[in-house]
């Protein structure tokens, strides 16, 4: 097990670390110049421009500038913003407990509704079945943007229950400004690790071992439980990681729809206002988280089934 | 054990398990078919009893009849009847009271029976825990069978799962597993085949050696004629969904009258010198579905007469056929 988490470690370490590459590597090569933009428009001498230049290392060699900002970022200095002109660290600790929030809360979501209705699904009869799969493939065909635009007519405008707009203080009101903006995060997502679970759960049902319990009188709560729920939760978590990882990027949504001041919404201003050092932190932020709960959903994985411990082999 | 009556279908009394004119009918596109047509048989006490034929003749279901496992859809006629009972009168609990009590099921291959992320020692003990035996009770009867069927290092393999476990060992598991319930009768289901040939032979005679010790009734399914007649004190051969010879297995080559299990005994590796081509059956084999409506063997019967395309023979003396009238 330790060597298996080891290994884990490993290699998230060494996708981040290709990751940062790919990111500063595709930004360097860009359209648009830093220059211009530092310039803030302004026609200047050829003078001042180089000034800008050596100000900011943009004539260093290519990999001589990844390595100041590999370095910089790894010991913590992370650089300035381009349009902010404010630290990127301060930028991003202002957001990030609003998009951790949101994450956890659309998780949460996820997981609890989706694999609870897709277990209903599964074994509820042919009732619970059509209402899941028809609410389902409603939530799948709707993406985010709309989900939020029908959420905030229904639920902000007409009802009034929660606010259309902001982020809120405090740990309450937050959650209540978050509801919104979580639902229209994972409402997709939700309907797809519910059709996940329903489909893993009915599989295990079919399975021989589930046969040979029933054979051996084993009660129907038990099956349910240590052989089906059981062996049907390491697919089901695995999809559930990928999910949840990638909710890091799909806050942008939610937080542009809602108004919410978070890392999403940061990253979509940045890129569109091209402030280089802002989208390589949050790009490789964003990485990290997908690897992160990628790594830890692996353990957990490799918990429940210890078959994934043993190293790969032929057959 | 030599002194049991030779045919079942007349309703033994005292039969610990009986099928009485068995015959279960699956929907096709076409209207219901039959799986099985009439499946007459009686096990009594102690006694193991060979059900061998060829694939898709229906063995499998019938030993699942037993336990009240048939298809959802399908249409049963007949009955099958345990001490008595008729399984299909059974309500939820009685069927889980036979399923854990009474019958024990040992299905073709391990590795798909046992559940794969749970220990032995869970799935050895699951069904002893049920019944509301202690976690330590229950563990020390599971290792005290284990032991006794020769597996070494007992409490080590308690801890390990399936795939730590070769299928040989495996299935010494699940066998470990059916006889620590102490049931009355064991339904085999080719517990052999998915093994390599050495092993079959240990899984066998461990099989053998612990239900003839306990006295325990076996069914044995089988497509292996020499393996079932060296295990069964009697054997039932099945094609299409129907019984249609019973003898005892000691004079198997002596006493075989039905044409099919002629075609059978002639089919086995050890009857042609070696070197020589191996006799077949003619014909492919067929299910209950597509079998003709008179004898089901007809088509392939070397010695068929019309007689035989139009009226089903029945089981009379321990064989269904018409040319074979005692």
């Amino acid at each position: 097990m330790i060597g298996f988490v080891g290994r884990k470690v490993a290699a998230m370490l060494g996708t981040v670390l290709v990751a940062s590459f790919v990111i500063y590597g595709a930004l360097y090569l860009a359209p648009g110049d830093p220059v211009a933009l530092l310039a803030g428009g302004h026609e200047m001498s050829p003078a001042a421009l180089a000034a800008i230049r050596s100000q900011y290392h943009l004539d260093d060699p290519f990999l001589v500038q990844y390595w100041r900002w590999l370095s910089g970022v790894l010991t913590g200095h992370l650089g300035d913003s381009l349009v902010f002109k404010e630290p990127v660290a301060h930028l991003i600790g202002a957001r990030l407990l609003n998009t951790v929030l949101l994450v956890a809360y659309a998780s949460l979501l996820i997981l609890g509704v989706g694999v609870v209705s897709g277990i209903v699904a599964a074994v509820g009869g042919k009732i619970a079945d059509t209402a899941v799969t028809v609410t389902t493939t409603v939530l799948m065909a709707a993406p985010a943007f709309v989900a939020a635009i029908v959420l905030i007519w229904i639920f902000a405008t007409k009802l009034s229950w929660f606010p259309v707009y902001g982020s809120g203080t405090g740990f309450g009101d937050r959650i209540h400004h978050l509801t919104l903006p979580a639902v229209a995060l994972s409402a997709g997502y939700l309907a797809y690790i519910s059709r996940i679970t329903r489909a893993e759960v009915r599989a295990e049902l079919g399975s021989d071992h589930v046969v040979a319990a029933r054979a051996r009188g084993v009660r129907r709560a038990a099956i349910l439980r240590k052989h089906v729920l059981r062996n049907a939760a390491a697919p089901v978590l695995a999809v559930s990681g990928i999910t949840v990882a990638g909710l890091f990027a799909g806050t942008a949504i939610a937080e542009q729809a809602f108004g919410v001041s978070g890392l999403g919404s940061l990253l979509v201003q940045s890129a569109a206002r091209q402030d280089l050092v802002v989208v390589q932190v949050l790009a490789l932020l964003l990485v990290a988280a997908f690897v992160l709960v990628n790594m830890l959903v692996d353990v957990a994985n490799a918990m429940l089934d210890p078959r994934l411990l043993r190293p790969r082999e032929v057959g | 054990m030599s002194a049991r009556p030779v045919d079942g279908d007349d309703g033994a009394m005292g039969a610990l398990l009986e099928f009485d004119h068995l015959r279960v009918e699956v929907p096709t596109p076409v209207g219901p078919r039959p799986v099985l047509r009439s499946v007459s048989l009686s096990l009594f006490a102690g006694e193991a009893v060979g059900l061998v034929g060829e694939s898709g003749s229906g063995k499998s279901m019938t030993a699942r009849s037993v336990l009240g496992m048939l298809p959802g859809a399908a249409t049963i006629g007949g009955a099958v009847r345990f001490r008595g009972t008729d399984i299909s009168t059974l309500d939820a609990t009685g069927l889980r009271r036979l399923r854990s009590r009474d019958v024990a099921m040992v299905f073709q291959d391990p590795r798909a029976t046992v559940n794969p992320v749970r220990t032995i020692g869970d799935f050895l003990t699951e069904v002893l825990r049920e019944r509301g035996m202690s976690r330590s009770a229950a563990v020390a009867v599971g290792a005290g069978i284990l032991a006794d069927i020769g597996v070494d290092d007992v409490p080590r393999r308690l801890k390990q799962r399936p795939y730590e476990l070769s299928g040989g060992l495996l299935q010494r598991v699940v066998i470990a597993a059916a006889l620590a319930g102490e049931p009355a009768l064991i339904l085999a289901d080719e517990p052999t085949t998915a093994l390599d040939v050495t092993t079959q032979e240990e899984v066998v005679a461990i099989l053998d050696e612990q239900r003839r010790q306990r006295g325990t009734a076996l069914l044995f399914i089988s497509h292996d004629l020499e393996l079932a007649t060296a295990v069964c004190d009697r054997i039932a051969v099945m094609y299409a969904g129907e019984i249609v010879e019973i003898l005892p297995a000691k004079s198997l080559h002596e006493d075989a009258r039905h044409p099919y299990t002629k075609a059978l005994l002639r089919a086995r590796p050890g009857s042609v010198p070696p070197g020589e081509r191996l006799q077949t059956v003619p014909g492919t084999p067929q299910s209950g579905i597509e079998a003709p409506s008179g004898c089901v063997f007809a088509d392939r019967c070397p010695v068929a007469e019309a007689d035989c395309r139009t009226t089903v023979p029945l089981l009379v003396g321990g064989v269904a056929c018409h040319l074979e009238v005692p």
